[in-house]
């Protein structure tokens, strides 16, 4: 009797039981789709930031910040006699030069051997940012004839030489050239960290081979893959690094479909230490902590080990992700919270609200079923029972609506940039035709006299495209439709304890 | 006195010795009934009368087991109701007192079978033998075949009758009727008057507010309650 009374009350007051439940059922929806698109803005915030630090990194440890005004600019030197001359007589100059920012601190052996064998720590491994700047341009023949004038040094700031002076005959005049200004990012990686921490834990080998521990000291290198296609570099082939002619021996990939790799060219460490002459330091350290558990301790030991260095957790990485990423995230953590709980909230009160309506509709037919026998308890458990039904049908329901926005999610994909403060630099300038054309770098703050196309930008961001899916959680689904569940049996609970308080005799005189 | 009549003479089912009940309500104190004192016995049909706001329906309420009484000692066989407790007070509800009310005050989501079925959920009896004695109520008041229909499907006799089907399907030992001919005409009146007649002469103890004199005629006791008193007619 229980169940036949339970459904028949239920149908006979569908437009309450439809309000209940379409209310929950917006309610848990809200709450599976803002659950499942904060994961995702946290995959996809792990995501971005994995392609700088790699997977598995729990910590970040960096050299202190140069000082204010260290950075006096990068010179090219050319020596008289310099350059390759052609048979028309222009002179053709190119060099290369490795450089680690200034600005950015580094740590040196001993650090790193401190960090290694700090309590905690279960791997570490060094990587050392640098750029590699190749300045290349032409001079034409000088004007005069016989002299020689002796070539004083170019700056490479807005792409002009200074004029030579002329020894013996008429003064020598300027014939003119074009010079270029390219760069691209190089990262010295520990061969034998393998995959478990660091920057090379996130990418594929999409040709070639990984860099191994054979590989210490060798002028061999891995290249990024869309790098690799932009400058046709391939397995086999060759690039100058720092002057030095570095063999390419694989291609790497990001893990992630949509995004570049940290760098462009990956190096053995210590090769990159000796061809940019900054000695045995790294830039950044990545630690990868024993358990989750301990990242926090280990966090604050290696602060106290390392007081001028920065130490940084993933949490302290995601505040540094920006763009349209740390909007989104902003947007669904803040907002999107709060309205699936206040939507959640008045879901609630609506069907506690119905609930009680119908108790106080009902009162003369709880005080009859009192005076046939029926006790509290068992009024309560039917109040109960119908108001939890009323909530599995919402849940049902929102589980249902909130699967199609999480399908919808899925299928649009939007994709947002999220970009992480602390990216390395991207390379890739081509010449420009001309002096003294200012750069266009795509990122801004490009060295004027640079080629179209990305600039150096020092600690700047690298935006990366990011895809924001809505991953499908089994526990977030089931603590909404719990949550529906608990609504449902909140009201049943007051309802019931309304009707409860009812005495037969008031109950039958309240309605006569 | 014969040993015979000793034998005969039915027992007091209930017993009420200066029963009163007073409410509070909007501040001031209502007495609804004083030192109301009776005796009744098993298997008597008795009608309470009386003006409108004299006390009947609360009466009823503490013969029922619906209310305990302010004062004074009401008995049910051997239960003292002024002071057994709730759970008592609802083991006798559910096992020996019926009620039928003046609005019939059946379900209207359920069928005429659910609810006289309503009246066994208490008992916990299986349900093959909840289903036939259920039958037995409904054809007991000559509704057999309308056991499918909703009360909004009935007319009002047929309304009541499956009110007291209701009330009998437990086999209580008293049947209350509040006012159960007031919704009815005259025809309807009458049905519904010989089937609690028929009950009371099967030996089910039948006590009847009413205002309908025409009820109290058939009455083998007629008790008025004025003022809060209670006095025989």
């Amino acid at each position: 009797m229980y169940g036949t009374y339970l459904r028949r009350e239920l149908a006979g007051r569908k437009k309450q039981t439809t309000i209940v439940a379409v209310g929950l059922a917006i309610a848990i929806a809200l709450v599976i789709v803002v659950n499942a698109l904060a994961a995702g803005v946290r995959d996809a915030q792990t995501q971005a930031l994995a392609r700088v630090y790699g997977v598995g990194t729990d910590l970040t440890v960096t050299g202190a910040p140069a000082q204010r005004g260290s950075d006096t600019g990068q010179r090219f030197d050319f020596g008289a006699g310099g350059g390759a001359a052609a048979s028309d007589g222009s002179t053709t100059l190119k060099t290369s030069v490795l450089r680690a920012s200034p600005a950015r601190g580094t740590i040196d052996a001993a650090g790193v051997k401190t960090i290694s064998g700090t309590d905690g720590v279960a791997a570490a491994t060094g990587a050392l940012s640098l750029t590699n700047l190749t300045f290349d341009g032409q001079i034409a023949q000088q004007g005069a004839q016989g002299g020689s004038g002796t070539g004083q040094t170019g700056t490479g700031q807005n792409g002009t030489g200074q004029t030579g002076e002329g020894g013996t005959g008429e003064r020598p005049r300027f014939g003119g050239g074009n010079f270029g200004l390219n760069s691209f990012s190089v990262l010295g990686v520990a061969p034998s960290a393998g995959t478990t921490v660091g920057p090379l834990s996130s990418v594929k080998v999409s040709s070639g081979r990984a860099l191994d521990a054979a590989d210490a000291g060798q002028l061999v290198a891995v290249a990024d893959s869309t790098y690799a296609t932009s400058k046709s570099l391939s397995v086999g082939g060759t690039i100058d690094v720092g002057g030095s002619t570095v063999k390419i021996v694989g291609i790497v990939a990001s893990s992630s479909d949509s995004a570049d790799t940290a760098a462009n060219i990956y190096v053995p460490l210590d090769t990159a230490q000796k061809i940019a002459g900054t000695g045995d330091v790294v830039s950044t350290v990545y630690v990868k902590a024993a358990s989750a558990a301990d990242i926090a301790t280990v966090q604050t030991a290696l602060a106290k080990a390392l007081p001028t260095a920065t130490v940084s957790s993933q949490a302290d990485l995601a505040s540094t992700v920006s763009g349209s990423l740390a909007s989104a995230a902003g947007m669904i953590e803040g907002l999107g919270t709060w309205l699936s709980l206040i939507v959640l909230a008045v879901a609630v009160l609506l069907a506690v609200l119905f609930t009680l309506s119908g108790v106080a509709r009902r009162t003369r037919e709880f005080g009859t079923l009192k005076a046939i026998g029926w006790s509290n308890g068992r009024i309560v458990r039917q109040v109960a029972g119908e108001s939890l039904v009323q909530g599995l049908i919402g849940g049902a329901a929102g589980l249902v609506l909130g699967l199609v926005g999480i399908l919808v999610v899925n299928l649009v994909q939007p994709t947002i940039s999220g970009a992480s403060a602390a990216g390395f630099a991207r390379g890739g300038g081509t010449r420009a035709a001309g002096a003294g054309q200012a750069a266009a770098g795509a990122g801004g703050g490009g060295f004027p006299g640079a080629g179209g196309g990305e600039g150096f930008r020092g600690l700047g961001q690298a935006a990366q495209a990011v895809v924001l899916h809505a991953p499908l959680s089994v526990g977030i689904l089931v603590a909404a439709v719990g949550l529906a569940i608990l609504g449902g049996l909140i009201a049943g609970a007051i309802g019931g304890w309304r009707a409860a308080r009812l005495s037969p005799a008031e109950a039958l005189r309240s309605a006569a | 006195m014969s040993i015979t009549q000793i034998e005969t003479e039915p027992q007091a089912l209930y017993r009420l010795i200066d029963v009163t009940r007073t409410y509070r309500t909007k501040g001031r104190t209502v007495e609804a009934l004083t030192g109301a004192t009776a005796e009744i016995k098993a298997g008597e049909f008795v009608t309470i009368q009386g003006p409108t706001g004299g006390g009947k329906s609360t009466l009823l309420q503490l013969l029922g087991a619906l209310d305990r009484p302010s004062g004074g000692s009401l008995m049910l066989g051997g239960t003292e109701l002024s002071t057994a407790s709730n759970r008592e007070l609802g083991r006798l509800r559910a096992e020996e007192i019926g009620f039928v009310f003046q609005g019939f005050n059946l379900i209207p989501t359920l069928t005429a079978l659910q609810n006289v079925a309503m009246a066994l959920v208490p008992l916990k009896i299986p349900a093959e033998e909840r289903r036939a004695r259920v039958d037995e109520a409904l054809a007991h008041v000559g509704l057999a075949d309308r056991g499918d229909h909703l009360p909004g499907e009935l007319s009002g006799g047929q309304q009541q009758r499956v009110a007291i089907a209701r009330a009998i399907v437990k086999k209580p030992r008293v049947l209350l009727a509040d006012e159960p001919t007031g919704n009815l005409d005259e025809e309807m009146r009458d049905e519904v008057l010989v089937l609690l007649e028929a009950l009371c002469a099967e030996g089910l103890t039948l006590i009847v507010v009413t205002h309908d004199s025409a009820v109290a005629k058939r009455a083998h006791r007629r008790l008025r309650l004025k003022n809060g008193r209670l006095a025989e007619v």
